[in-house]
């Protein structure tokens, strides 16, 4: 399509546009149409993001944190605590290894035993926290080097955890993909029903102005015309209620876990703002299809 | 101008007009009768390709009709004026947008026009009906407007298929009147119509030939009309 043509669409030849009786009602539906499925896109499309840095962030995050518990007899125990401490400062990709202190220990139990529990009593593991470098270690091979050396080591590098996060957060941004596209051929689908409806009702009209000489394009023009500016219109409407619903959404924070954080970021602020365009891309492309299968019909 | 080389037409089974041979030529004023059903629509929409031929060949401006693309085939109704049986028109536009429509549809500027279409509305005598929409009119004054708006683009061939068909005399004379001036200016014309005292009565105004369709051919009628 020449950049003529597109100009045309959009400024109009008020003339040509009178030649197609105003249609009302069915006007209005598409105009809902596209808003709505416009703002459905809006949310899908957040969803999909939001997913996509949720499944990235717990990998690398998850990935670069590993605990090693140590579960020995109470007078073993800051011996072997020790000695793992002094295997993972030897081990290269380690950041850091760090032996949790009791308190922090009893804050993380307090959710279950309440903050009165008195853990000494308790034959708590010691935890140690390693922080992996960018580089990464081997997991393996430090999980075979503390079994020799200290016994009661257990090394947790989070994969049994990260594995399904990282999967279900995947497959939600699929989803959100899958919905989006959904969305687009749904609207696809409207809008040629609606132009082929538009183009029955309007038979009369069309065969008179093939009566007089009308060329195909200009005929159709009229009416993609039409179906290209209510889409671009109601998706435009629709995309503006959408980011609202979106920015009025909670920021992400640790007590509302994943479910908060849903909007977009940065940048991908302007993402939606392509939603508009896109359904008048697919509106045009559905109309000026109609529209030719119709004329077609006609002498 | 138009030529019919051996041409014939049927529906479905029965054929309708058979080897017809037939030439307009340029400038001249023809009659084409015949009874109702014997084909007078069809040939006629053969000459402006609103139908192809079975078989045979119509040429018009030199061009085979069958070889034309659809945006030819819209081109060619713009060299060519047809007034049809059933006057349509925008119903939502007034009169004269319609009669403006040829030259609106074929992108031409209609601002710089407005003194050639009031000349248009006065010379078909609808001037004061100008803003008046199609379904308001009377059968006389849709007629009047289809022969104005197929006259717009100033066409080298005018086509009317009943002009007459539902108005009365009076006004029926009046169409012929701006058919036969249409011929002066050096227009073709070519009119169906059954109505055989309408050809008599263009007999004194005009060199008028008759061709008449009867056996599904057509033939050039004698002087006993």
């Amino acid at each position: 399509m020449s950049e003529g043509r597109i100009r045309k669409l959009f400024t109009g030849d008020a003339q040509a546009d009178r030649v197609v009786p105003p249609s009302g009602f069915t006007a209005q539906l598409t105009l809902f149409v596209s808003g709505a499925m416009a703002f459905l896109t809006v949310f899908a499309l957040a969803l999909s993001l939001a997913s996509g840095r949720l499944a990235d962030r717990w990998a690398s995050e998850l990935a670069r944190a590993a605990t090693l518990r140590i579960s020995a007899p109470a007078d073993q125990r800051a011996a072997q605590t020790e000695a793992a401490l002094t295997i993972l400062n030897q081990t290269p990709g380690v950041a850091s290894a760090r032996a949790l202190s009791v308190e922090e220990q009893a804050a993380l139990l307090s959710p279950w035993f309440g903050t009165d529990a008195g853990l000494e009593a308790l034959p708590v593991p010691q935890l140690i926290e390693v922080q992996a470098d960018s580089t990464g270690y081997d997991a393996r091979g430090l999980q075979l080097r503390l079994t020799a050396e200290v016994p009661g080591a257990v090394l947790d590098d989070h994969a049994r955890w990260r594995e399904p996060l990282v999967e279900a957060a995947q497959s939600l941004r699929l989803l959100g993909i899958v919905s989006i596209l959904l969305i687009g051929g749904a609207t696809a689908a409207m809008i040629t029903l609606a132009a082929n409806a538009a183009l029955a009702a309007n038979r009369q009209v069309i065969e008179v102005l093939r009566l007089v000489g009308a060329l195909d394009s200009y005929i159709a023009h009229a009416f993609v015309r039409r179906f290209t500016l209510r889409a671009l219109t109601g998706a435009a409407s629709g995309v503006a209620l959408g980011m609202i619903g979106v920015w009025l959404m909670p920021a992400a924070s640790d007590e509302g876990g994943f479910l908060t954080g849903l909007g977009f970021q940065s940048w991908r602020w302007l993402l939606p703002l392509a939603i508009p365009l896109l359904a008048a891309l697919v509106a045009f492309i559905a109309t000026t299809r109609a529209a030719r299968k119709r004329l077609e019909e006609l002498s | 101008m138009i030529e019919l080389d051996n041409v014939s037409y049927s529906y479905g089974g029965g054929e309708l007009l058979s080897n017809v041979q037939m030439q307009l030529e340029p400038g001249s004023f023809h009659f084409l009768t015949g009874p109702s059903g014997a084909g007078k629509t069809t040939l006629l929409k053969l000459c402006y390709g609103a139908l192809h031929s079975t078989s045979g060949r119509v040429r018009v401006f030199n061009m085979d009709v069958k070889g034309l693309d659809r945006d030819q085939t819209a081109n060619l109704r713009r060299r060519v004026g047809v007034v049809h049986q059933d006057c349509r028109f925008l119903d939502h536009l007034p009169v004269i947008e319609n009669i403006a429509l040829p030259l609106t549809v074929s992108g031409r500027d209609t601002t710089g026009e407005d003194d050639n279409l009031r000349e248009l509305l006065n010379w078909v005598g609808l001037a004061e009906r100008a803003d008046a929409l199609p379904p308001e009119l009377s059968g006389g004054e849709r007629q009047r407007a289809a022969l104005a708006r197929s006259v717009i683009l100033s066409p080298e061939v005018i086509i009317a298929d009943e002009p007459t068909g539902n108005v009365d005399w009076e006004m029926s004379q009046r169409l012929l009147q701006l058919l036969v001036e249409l011929n002066r200016m050096g227009k073709t014309v070519l009119i169906a119509t059954h109505d055989l005292s309408l050809i008599r009565a263009a007999k004194n105004h005009v060199q008028a030939r008759v061709l008449r369709i009867s056996n599904r051919a057509v033939q050039l009628a004698g002087a006993s009309l």
